[in-house]
């Protein structure tokens, strides 16, 4: 199969999740639609990877991975300590950090 | 015999300094602390004298070089002092007619608590003034004319605690620092253009210089002249110095510090030569001084004011005949020295009147003094006949020469010149009348004086001691200088005159050549003689034959002009203080608006921009996302961009 068309399907989950992060209010689906366009970039590297036959692209996604894992268990805490102070989990009402 | 000319200068600067710095102890001896010092600076200019008149007329510089003041490479500066003819001929004046005043001031400093420090003062002066006519470059005299300006300054203000005489001093200082502003500048303009300003070479390198620079460098030394010597436009501090103690206006304000500027103008003869249009400019200005001092003296009715303005005008005949050129440099400084014994002289001798007359100024209130100060009335007496140019007298001989050599400069310019002299000639013979018979002939006025004088505005009020002033002479301490001052004025002139022989001691400094008049010489000396007897009638109508009135007449429209001094503070308030406002107050308008309006403008523009910036940041996480993808997709389409071209 032409590896070109996994970069479309990249691009099309990179779409859904920035649209995401853009529309939706509810942090846990900004959260996921974070998650969503950083697999549409982990995607792409390991097509570029296959495409160019070499693995730094393949390694690249690992460190995606581990950094992704770290960034749920901040993002969650975060999101869980913000609904337990404000009974709301979205991101609009945390609108404090302003001038 | 070189080393000599230091311990010259330090005498006096010691005097000062021991003086100034050594507190009330010094009381009781310090008048003769300072004069004694004084006499022994003249005794060692004697020495001096005596040992250049043993050389050969050619021989007869000597140089000491004491240190090097400013060592720079390319640019050096000795404290070096010359001394040739025209140095030692002021050498000699300067400390000659200083020791006598200094002598005299025992006297009439006798009351005043502050004697020492007078002394003190006299003596800083007649150090600076050594300095000013020995340095042998142009920033050494610097340091000697920045020197008596600022003695004449203490001296002036002496009695600071009368407002006006603190105002004249400060005024004076003013004054001449516009006139310092142009040596410092011709100072600058030497060094650039000749690199040095030592007197030899620049006075030599004259030669191979463009006429411009030596014309600019000429007139700016002009412009120092005139503050220093009180010539128009910068004459007008010299009528208020005399709020001063006499014996300063007699040494300071008469006989040396303002002939300062016919020194200048004469050691810078070279420069002078060069420049023809810097010499016409020189001329005018002295002629016009001449006339303009001779008309102030006229008109008033303060008996220093009186001398002042003939001061200011006999010093216009100075700077008249040092614009001459070599015709005139000589002639020019034996006016000065004869100028200095009687000038002095009268000075002093209206210092012993005042004396006797409870420190009274205002002649009006004179009259009759003769019988009651016999010895002020015989020297004030030869002073004036001196000063008129009654022939014999000192200034016959001198103030003639000038005459002759106005003539002699040739065309059209040497008439007018000429014309101008032999009328200031006439005028100096009214004034000096007027004041000599408002003095000491007619009715004893002071006897019964109205309470004050309304009517004259400009005449200090009478220094009221209470009763009937009781005229008497002066001491034997203030009388004797008179006495000598009175010799010069008498014989000065004649012994400098006969045989040219003042003339021939100068001529290897100033060079000579001698004039040719268009008219003999016996007819100029004629003609001056009838303008004298015409000035002299003329006043003996209007004030030896009619009483004098006490009160000061309304007089016409030139009188009253003159009293004011001829409208100068009136001109200078109205142009230069005036003008000066106006220039700051809209110095102050374009900073507050263009040069702060600029700042305040950028300030406030990038105030509003941040508070408008500001609305950016709205707290809302979606709106930073949407500005992030913005950035990014810019930045992508950016790259893409510049790939494709």
């Amino acid at each position: 199969m032409n590896p070109v068309n996994y970069l479309y399907l990249a691009a099309l989950l990179f779409t859904i999740g920035a649209t995401g992060v853009l529309i939706r209010r509810n942090a846990i689906v900004v959260f996921m639609c974070i998650e969503l366009m950083l697999n549409a970039c982990n995607l792409s590297l390991i097509a570029f990877s296959r495409m160019h036959g070499n693995l730094d692209g393949q390694i690249i996604a690992f460190f995606t991975m581990v950094v992704a894992a770290a960034e749920v268990v901040v993002g969650l805490a975060i999101i869980v300590s913000l609904f337990r102070t404000r009974h709301s989990a979205s991101v609009d009402d945390a609108a404090l950090m302003k001038l | 015999m070189e080393n000599l000319i230091a311990p010259l200068i330090a005498a006096p600067l010691l005097g000062a300094a021991v003086l100034l710095c050594g507190g009330r102890r010094l009381d009781k001896a310090g008048h003769w602390i300072g004069t004694a010092l004084a006499v022994a600076s003249f005794v060692l200019g004697a020495v001096l004298f005596a040992g250049l008149l043993g050389r050969g007329a050619e021989d007869r510089t000597l140089v000491q070089h004491l240190f090097s003041w400013i060592p720079v490479e390319g640019f050096q500066a000795d404290v070096a002092f010359r001394l040739d003819q025209l140095s030692m001929t002021f050498v000699l004046l300067i400390t000659g007619v200083g020791s006598l005043i200094h002598v005299y001031s025992i006297g009439y400093m006798e009351h005043d608590e502050r004697r020492r420090r007078f002394f003190g003062y006299l003596n800083l002066f007649l150090a600076a003034m050594l300095i000013l006519v020995l340095a042998d470059n142009y920033l050494l005299l610097y340091l000697g004319w920045e020197g008596v300006g600022l003695a004449s300054y203490l001296l002036i203000g002496f009695w600071q605690h009368k407002p006006s005489a603190a105002t004249a001093a400060k005024k004076a200082f003013l004054v001449n620092r516009v006139g310092d502003m142009g040596l410092s500048i011709a100072i600058m303009l030497m060094f650039t253009t000749f690199g040095t300003f030592a007197f030899t070479p620049v006075l030599g390198s004259v030669g191979e210089t463009g006429e411009g620079t030596l014309t600019a460098i000429a007139l700016m030394l002009l412009l120092a002249a005139c503050g220093k010597s009180a010539q128009v436009p910068l004459q007008s501090w010299l009528g208020d110095a005399m709020e001063g103690p006499t014996p300063v206006s007699a040494l300071i304000h008469a006989a040396t510090m303002v002939t300062a500027g016919v020194y200048l103008i004469v050691r810078s003869g070279a420069i002078f030569n060069a420049a023809p249009d810097a010499q016409l400019v020189v001329t005018v200005v002295g002629a016009v001084t001449l006339i303009f001092g001779a008309i102030v003296g006229c008109a008033k009715d303060d008996i220093k004011k009186a001398l002042a303005g003939s001061t200011m005008s006999q010093i216009g005949y100075m700077v008249l005949a040092a614009g001459l050129g070599p015709i005139g440099y000589a002639v020019a400084i034996m006016h000065l020295v004869t100028h200095g014994f009687f000038k002095a002289g009268l000075f002093l001798g209206a210092g012993s009147v005042m004396h006797g007359m409870n420190d009274e100024v205002d002649m009006r209130r004179y009259g009759g003094l003769r019988k009651y100060m016999p010895v002020t009335f015989v020297t004030f007496g030869l002073g004036y006949l001196a000063i008129i140019g009654f022939p014999g007298l000192s200034g016959f001989f001198s103030k003639d020469l000038i005459i002759e050599s106005a003539f002699a400069k040739g065309g059209v310019q040497g008439w007018i010149l000429g014309t101008v002299t032999l009328v200031g000639a006439g005028i100096t013979a009214f004034y000096m009348t007027r004041v000599m018979l408002m003095t000491f002939f007619g009715e004893e006025r002071w006897r019964n004086l109205p309470a004050a004088s309304p009517d004259a505005p400009d005449v200090e009020p009478a220094a009221d001691h209470g009763g009937v002033p009781h005229p008497h002479e002066s001491p034997k301490v203030m009388t004797v200088p008179m006495i000598v001052l009175a010799f010069g004025s008498v014989f000065a002139g004649a012994f400098f005159g006969i045989g040219e022989r003042f003339v021939h001691w100068l001529e290897p400094v100033t060079a000579y050549e001698h004039g040719h008049p268009p008219v003999s010489a016996l007819t100029v000396t004629a003609a001056t003689v009838t303008v004298m007897v015409i000035g002299v009638g003329l006043a003996w109508l209007q004030y030896g034959r009619r009483p004098v009135p006490v009160v000061a007449p309304r007089g016409s429209l030139l009188t009253r002009a003159a009293r004011r001094d001829l409208l100068q503070d009136d001109f200078n308030h109205v142009v230069l203080v005036r003008g000066g406002e106006h220039l700051t107050r809209s110095l102050v308008y374009v900073d507050h608006t263009l040069v702060d309006g600029v700042v305040n403008g950028t300030a406030a523009g990038v105030g509003g921009l941040s508070s408008r910036m500001r609305r950016l940041q709205n707290g809302f996480a979606r709106s930073y996302a949407v500005s992030m993808f913005g950035g990014t997709a810019l930045l992508v389409a950016a790259t893409l961009l510049m790939r494709a071209v």
